[in-house]
Order: structure tokens, then sequence, then C-alpha cells
């Protein structure tokens, strides 16, 4: 490393970025191998998304950058400078709690509620894309994200119930 | 170390020939050195918004994919779909909707593995990447690109900006087949992919690839004398026989090479099958994997 290329930062193992996270931009100082998870985390204090296999496996740190799906134990903070994440605190609307969270709470759909936070991600940005999923296209959309507790099927429920729900009003 | 959000083709190279590494997505980089296979590089170009690199373009005769195409495009494009429908296929099975929104067919490709799903389809259709850099611009085909397991030809200070694809003609048709053990976050145990072209019922040319059962993804050689049979159970038996013959696969926790073997020769089989299918004007949907019932049953 040359720290007195162009290309680096003041500091040689921190890369100061914006990140804009549920509408609301912040400025932190991120070392460029930090992953978004753990910068949501730490340095935001947004704890709703979870740390599960940090393999790019499980799905539990699901948030969405521009709307998009993304592994965010796997994805580097850096990276996502200037860009627009949700996390899963970014769909409730204040106390009132987004129909798919709510819904996956009447359905049965958290036992341990490790995954949940993941879920609800994937099943958010399923719906913006298509609003009427079949069961099939539900089961591909949460393809990504593995549960233990609950044998997926609640979940299923809960998301086609949202979909529905949805379209209704 | 640092990473730089590159915006244009010209700053990247010039990053490159610095030493720096590119990214796009990140899922075999990132993933790769956090499971510990290799750290990762001191300097790093994010090249996922260069415009240019997400160009997806054609000409009556060619296909231009750029680098930085994600799978999650390549498997709902139209043109891809029509033209090109065993590079959907294989884009359609990786990893998981999170991975395919950001891994990217250019990352697939320039990894070099083995067990990519893009690689047999490029293979089978006559792809070949480009490669730029501050010494100028060439191509390669996928056969002189791919050297060995994660190891490609090119230098490290070219960057892959495009794959292109020689357009096919009238009756063409292609597929890829995948075994896998579970529909989702899986690699391929084998894979083969297949582009053939019908003329009256008649096959005029053939191409198979196959994944997953060697150091590189290779080509099947010597299907010539199939040209001109018909696409029946004797050109299936043929394909599948000269699958087991040429392959050299390996063992490894996924399944043993005797097994690989085996099912090289069924996967090849479907695939020319379902490309001939194709060809022949059957509406087969993206990917042909789920109308074959492959994976764990619901």
């Amino acid at each position: 490393m040359n720290p007195s290329s162009p290309m680096s930062p003041s500091s040689p193992m921190s890369q100061q970025i914006n990140l804009t996270v549920n509408g609301m931009t912040w400025p932190v100082a991120v070392e460029t191998s930090r992953n978004l998870c753990s910068v949501l985390r730490t340095e935001i204090g947004l704890t709703g998304t979870k740390e599960g296999c940090d393999d790019c496996e499980c799905g539990a740190c699901m948030v969405l950058l521009d709307g998009q799906p993304i592994n965010s134990c796997s994805y580097l903070a850096a990276q996502a400078d200037g860009r627009e994440i949700t996390t899963v605190e970014g769909l409730a609307d204040g106390d009132e709690l987004h129909p798919l969270q709510r819904n996956i709470l009447s359905a049965g759909g958290v036992q341990c509620g490790f995954c949940t936070p993941g879920m609800l991600m994937s099943a958010y940005a399923l719906l913006d894309r298509n609003p009427e999923p079949s069961i099939e296209e539900i089961r591909i959309g949460l393809s990504g994200n593995l549960c233990r507790c609950t044998g997926y099927a609640r979940i299923l429920t809960a998301v086609h119930e949202t979909a529905v729900e949805l379209n209704g009003a | 170390m640092t990473l730089t959000i590159a915006t244009s083709v010209d700053q990247a190279i010039a990053l490159l020939a610095s030493g720096a590494r590119p990214i796009a997505g990140g899922t075999d980089l990132v993933v790769g050195a956090r499971q510990g296979k290799a750290p990762l590089p001191d300097q790093l170009v994010a090249i996922d918004r260069i415009a240019e690199l997400a160009e997806l373009t054609s000409t009556d005769s060619e296909t231009r994919i750029g680098a930085g195409v994600t799978h999650a495009r390549l498997m709902t494009d139209g043109l891809i779909i029509e033209r090109h429908t065993a590079i959907a296929d294989a884009a359609a099975l990786v990893g998981s909707p999170a991975t395919r929104n950001v891994g990217t067919l250019g990352g697939n490709v320039m990894n070099g593995s083995p067990a990519m799903d893009t690689g047999a389809p490029l293979i089978v259709m006559g792809a070949e990447a480009e490669l730029r850099s501050a010494d100028g611009t060439r191509r390669v085909t996928m056969g002189d690109l791919w050297t060995g397991p994660g190891q490609i030809s090119a230098r490290d200070d070219e960057l892959c900006t495009s794959l292109v694809i020689p357009a096919g003609g009238p009756g063409s048709g292609s597929a890829y087949v995948r075994l896998e053990y579970r529909r989702a976050m899986e690699i391929a145990v084998v894979g083969a992919a297949a582009a053939v072209t019908l003329s009256d019922g008649v096959l005029t040319s053939i191409r198979v690839a196959l994944t997953a059962v060697a150091p590189v993804i290779i080509e099947i050689g010597d299907l010539d004398n199939l040209i001109g049979g018909a696409p029946d159970r004797a050109l299936h038996g043929a394909v599948a026989a000269a699958a087991r013959d040429q392959a050299t696969p390996i063992s490894d926790l996924r399944a043993t090479d005797e097994y690989r073997r085996h099912t090289i020769g069924v996967m090849a089989a479907r695939a020319v099958d379902a490309a001939a299918r194709r060809a022949a004007g059957e509406q087969i949907p993206v990917p042909v994997n789920r109308s074959l019932g492959i994976g764990a049953a619901q």
C-alpha cells in the first residue's frame, strides 16, 4: 500500500463512506474489509439484521441494496457507498407493523426469530417486484433464506396472505 | 487496503495496471476471503457501477453481454431467453435471488471455476471473452481462457469487458441441465449444455460441453459424425457415451468420480434432448431443470 497514492484514503486502514439506511444518511469510517452486516449492526446500531452463517448461505443477513436483496455478510460496506439500503427496521411505519410482519406473526411463521428479518426482506422485495406471486414463486423468492424451526409452510402462508391483503386493499 | 469505485472502463484498467483487483458482486471474492481461501487483495476496484459493463446489445449476427450483467437479468432478459436459452437456464440456477442480483457473468467467467453454471453454455455457443487493458483489446475463446481450476490465461491487468456470442441461426436451440441435490444455493454436481441446429428434423450442428467433470469446463469432441441424424434416442445414447468417455471427474464431498461419470452421461443426453426440442419450436420454460424435475421433490 502506498499512502501517497491518490486512490488511498486519509487513513491507510479505513475509508469514509456515506450509507443511506432506511432513508437516513450515515457518514461512517469503515475498514475496507468490513462487511455491510457488521457496519449496520455495530456502527449504525441497527441490530435487526442478523449474522448467521457468515458464508452467503443462510440469508439471515439479507438487506435490500437499491431495492434488491443481497447477503450483507458478504458485501463490502465500502462498496455500498452512496447507495440506498433498507433493513428490517425500515419496514414498519412507526409503531404499525408492515403487513408482512403482522402476518408472519399471526400465521405462526416465527419461532426462534433469527431468520425472520432476512425472510421479511426477501419477501418484501418479492412482493415489490411481483405483487401476485404463486406459491412456487414465493418458494423461489425465499430460496436464499434458511429456517431451522418452522418448516417454512407458515412463512409461505404469511407471504401469500400478505399478497392477497395488499392486492385487495 | 483500499477500494475505489470506478465509473469508467479506462479508470478501472488504469487501477488494474497499478495492482488493483476487480470486484463486482463479490459473491466469489468476498465469500472466498471469509472462508479463508484467499485473503482480500490489498487494492480493490469496484466495477459494478461502470455503465458500459452493464450493457446488453445485439445485432443480427451477434450478442454482446457486458461483463457486469447480472444473473438475475440474464435469466429474465427476452433476447437471452430467445437466442441463448442455455445461458438463461444456467443463470436461473446460480445461488439464490441475492446471489443472482449481484453476481455477474464476467465474474463467473473470470473466476474460472470448473463448476460454474454459465461456462458450458458459453462454450457451446462459441462465445469469446473480450479482455481490455492499457495495451489494447483482445478476444479469447472460453477454451483458451480457462487453464485450470480457478486459473485463467488473462493477465492481471486485463479486464473482461464483455462476452461476445454468435447469434445462432433459424432452427437453433440450446439448454443447460444440472444435477443438483437441492434447488437453491447449490453448486453443480455435474452439468451439461447443448446447442443444436435442426433443418427439416435433421441435425445440422451439435455442440455439447460438460461442467464439473474435469479441471476446466470441457467440450465433447468428435460429435460431427452425429450430424445428419435425427434427434432421437440413438443420438442421446451416443452423446451420453461420449460424455462418459471424455469426462475425467474427481471424488469430493458432492459426489464420487464413479457417480459423476455415470450422471454426466444422463445430463448430457437430457441437455441434447431439451436443446433439440427447443430447436424444433417447443417452448420449455427457463430453467429447464424444473420441467425435468431435477432437485429435491416439493
